[in-house]
């Protein structure tokens, strides 16, 4: 039992490793606060089904890079972005989407399977788009998740009303000149590089702990828009860096604690949400004369 | 993150009405409009002038063009022929002289954002940058947001999220948000479908509210004329590619619809209601047909309409 505990939670020489982690960490950061922004859309357009499919491609990117001795950050990204772009494509209507996601899905983690068994590398690195790894971000690769966060949190502050307005009500945006049909692939773009982040750290299954869980955390708790974002951030980071915490003494993988602690967040927030709805949202009285 | 324009530079480029219009001219007009899918006419030669607080009804069956007669409107399709002019000018999408209250009344169920949020997206949500504004401008926004939702009386539900609002709150929103822009012309789609009977005549009366205190001109697609009958200048009725454009009680009689569509109608006034039926089946898929919104609450009216009321013999000229 004890050895299980170690194996799980070790602190020993911890401010040794923390060292070594620290480009994770950094990195970990970054991608709580991508994913807890995007998070939020992925949410208001309906796109967590996306987010997997995304993802899965990704991973068929990431491992192809893996095996022909690329990047695995390029290779990631080029995955999403073809994902994402075929989605936005052939999917514009949100059952359409659905079954084109369905089929390409499968084939993507069927790749990414492929690739990663013919590739004769440590087999550690094997799984590590699959499920998530702490140590693998070095330099180059951080100075990479940098400049797609940057990209990513630059596109999202230019078109964030426009978005949410075409999100929450097509019709009237579309008739106060929203490109309501323009911002749907850019937006599809945009969460393919989050996706592609998403990968490097907590690995292409479990991405959707970063891309959905904050966000749908923070809408049970509260409606503001201010607050939504903040608190999807809020979350999203603290599961990235406090699963990367928690990890670095263990020899398991990282995902098993971010997905864990995003989920932990995730009840507390409907606990909360369901006391909130039995007090009633607003000052309205309950509904007297209905 | 662009430099913002003012909060409400739409709103104090011109005076709270439809008066700032560049002239006098009408704040809508159609000359020979002519709507085409292929080969099939939607209508055709049409000549529509809407002047500043005037309340249009168009009515007509599913697949008529009311919604593409709409469309025009808000530059989202192009005429087959003719023109199409907001205050002058071709119309052209995301005009600030144009509301539209859309069809659907379910804002996405599982949309977690507060009503005032949606209101505030009619101000200013098509601008490009983050929502965020500081100080001054923030009080400013938040006052002006405050009486848009005053003016439709939905302060107390102002801060519930939209997916807890029932279709009357909701649709109270949307027309708040319509009115973000300070329009000339309210288009609306359908507002009143899928509400019950109370909340069809709170939403109407608060169209009609705007029009005679902006002097907005209103043109309302409805399936049923009765919840705005009272307020309607004129009716614009389609049906077959041809149509009928007048006072109410000029369009909506039994000669003039049976006219329009070649086919005995009855229009019955029964308790200052009007209920259209067809007098054979030729005509049975005219609008106000049974099938029509059967959810409605008082679809029932129309199959127990009272016979009693007009006279069958009006009938014998309409069969040749």
């Amino acid at each position: 039992m004890s050895s299980l505990w170690e194996r799980m939670f070790s602190f020993q020489d911890y401010g040794a490793l923390l060292a070594l982690v620290h480009n994770s960490i950094i990195a970990g950061a970054l991608l709580g606060l991508v994913g807890g922004l995007v998070g939020v859309f992925v949410m208001l357009r309906d796109l967590s089904f996306a987010v997997h499919g995304i993802s899965e491609l990704s991973f068929a990117g990431a491992s192809a890079a893996l095996l022909f001795g690329v990047n695995v950050v390029a290779g990631s990204v080029a995955g999403s972005l073809i994902a994402a772009f075929i989605f936005g494509l052939l999917g514009v209507r949100a059952r359409e989407r659905s079954s084109v996601i369905a089929v390409l899905m499968p084939f993507g983690l069927g790749l990414g399977v492929l690739f990663v068994s013919l590739y004769k590398g440590r087999s550690a690195n094997k799984l590590g788009p699959l499920l998530g790894q702490i140590v693998a971000v070095d330099n180059p690769q951080l100075v990479w998740l940098s400049v797609i966060s940057v990209v990513v949190l630059g596109a999202l502050a230019i078109i964030w009303r426009p978005l949410m307005f075409a999100s929450i009500d097509p019709e009237i945006a579309s008739a106060r000149g929203v490109p309501v049909r323009a911002l749907s692939p850019v937006f599809m773009i945009v969460l393919g590089l989050a996706v592609a982040m998403s990968v490097q750290i907590v690995g292409a299954l479990l991405v959707l702990a970063l891309l959905v869980t904050p966000a749908a955390a923070a809408m049970r708790v509260t409606a503001s828009s201010l607050w939504v974002p903040v608190l999807s951030t809020l979350f999203g980071i603290t599961a990235v860096v406090g699963g990367i915490l928690l990890a670095v003494g263990g020899t398991l993988p990282i995902s098993p604690y971010v997905t864990t602690i995003s989920f932990a967040i995730y009840c507390v927030c409907r606990v909360i949400g369901a006391q909130r709805s039995r007090r009633g949202w607003s000052r309205r009285p309950a509904m007297v004369d209905a | 993150m662009t430099a913002t324009p003012p909060i409400d530079a739409g709103r104090e480029q011109r005076p709270p009405t439809g008066t700032g219009l560049p002239s006098a001219g009408p704040v809508a007009e159609l000359r020979g409009a002519t709507l085409q899918y292929g080969s099939r006419t939607l209508w055709s030669d049409l000549n529509l002038r809407i002047e500043a607080g005037e309340f249009i009804a168009v009515l007509g069956s599913n697949g008529s063009g009311k919604t593409s007669l709409l469309r025009v409107l808000l530059g989202e399709q192009d005429l087959t022929e003719g023109s199409a002019q907001i205050a002058g000018e071709p119309v052209r999408r995301g005009s600030e002289m144009v509301g539209y209250i859309p069809q659907r009344v379910g804002i996405d169920t599982g949309a977690m954002v507060k009503a005032r949020d949606v209101v505030r997206m009619g101000l200013d949500g098509h601008r490009w940058g983050l929502p965020i504004l500081f100080g001054r401008r923030r009080r400013e926004l938040r006052r002006i947001v405050d009486d848009m939702l005053a003016a439709v009386g939905a302060t107390s539900f102002a801060d519930a999220p939209v997916s807890l609002l029932s279709g009357g709150e909701l649709q109270r929103i949307r027309v708040a948000e319509a009115m973000g822009c300070d329009p000339a012309l309210l288009i609306c789609d359908e507002p009143l479908a899928a509400l019950d009977l109370r909340h069809q005549e709170e939403v109407a009366a608060l169209i009609d509210q705007r029009r005679r205190e902006q002097n907005t001109a209103v043109i309302f697609v409805t399936h049923e004329i009765n919840p705005v009958l009272q307020y309607v200048d004129r009716v614009l009725y389609l049906a077959g590619g041809r149509f009928r454009l007048g006072p109410p009680d000029e369009v909506m009689t039994s000669a003039s619809l049976s006219a329009l569509y070649g086919a005995p109608v009855d229009v019955i006034s029964a308790h200052g209601r009007l209920v259209v039926v067809a007098a054979n089946d030729m005509t049975a898929g005219l609008h106000q047909s049974l099938d029509d919104h059967p959810h409605d609450g008082h679809g029932q009216l129309h199959g127990t309409h009272d016979h009693g009321t007009h006279d069958p013999a009006d009938r014998s000229g309409w069969r040749k």
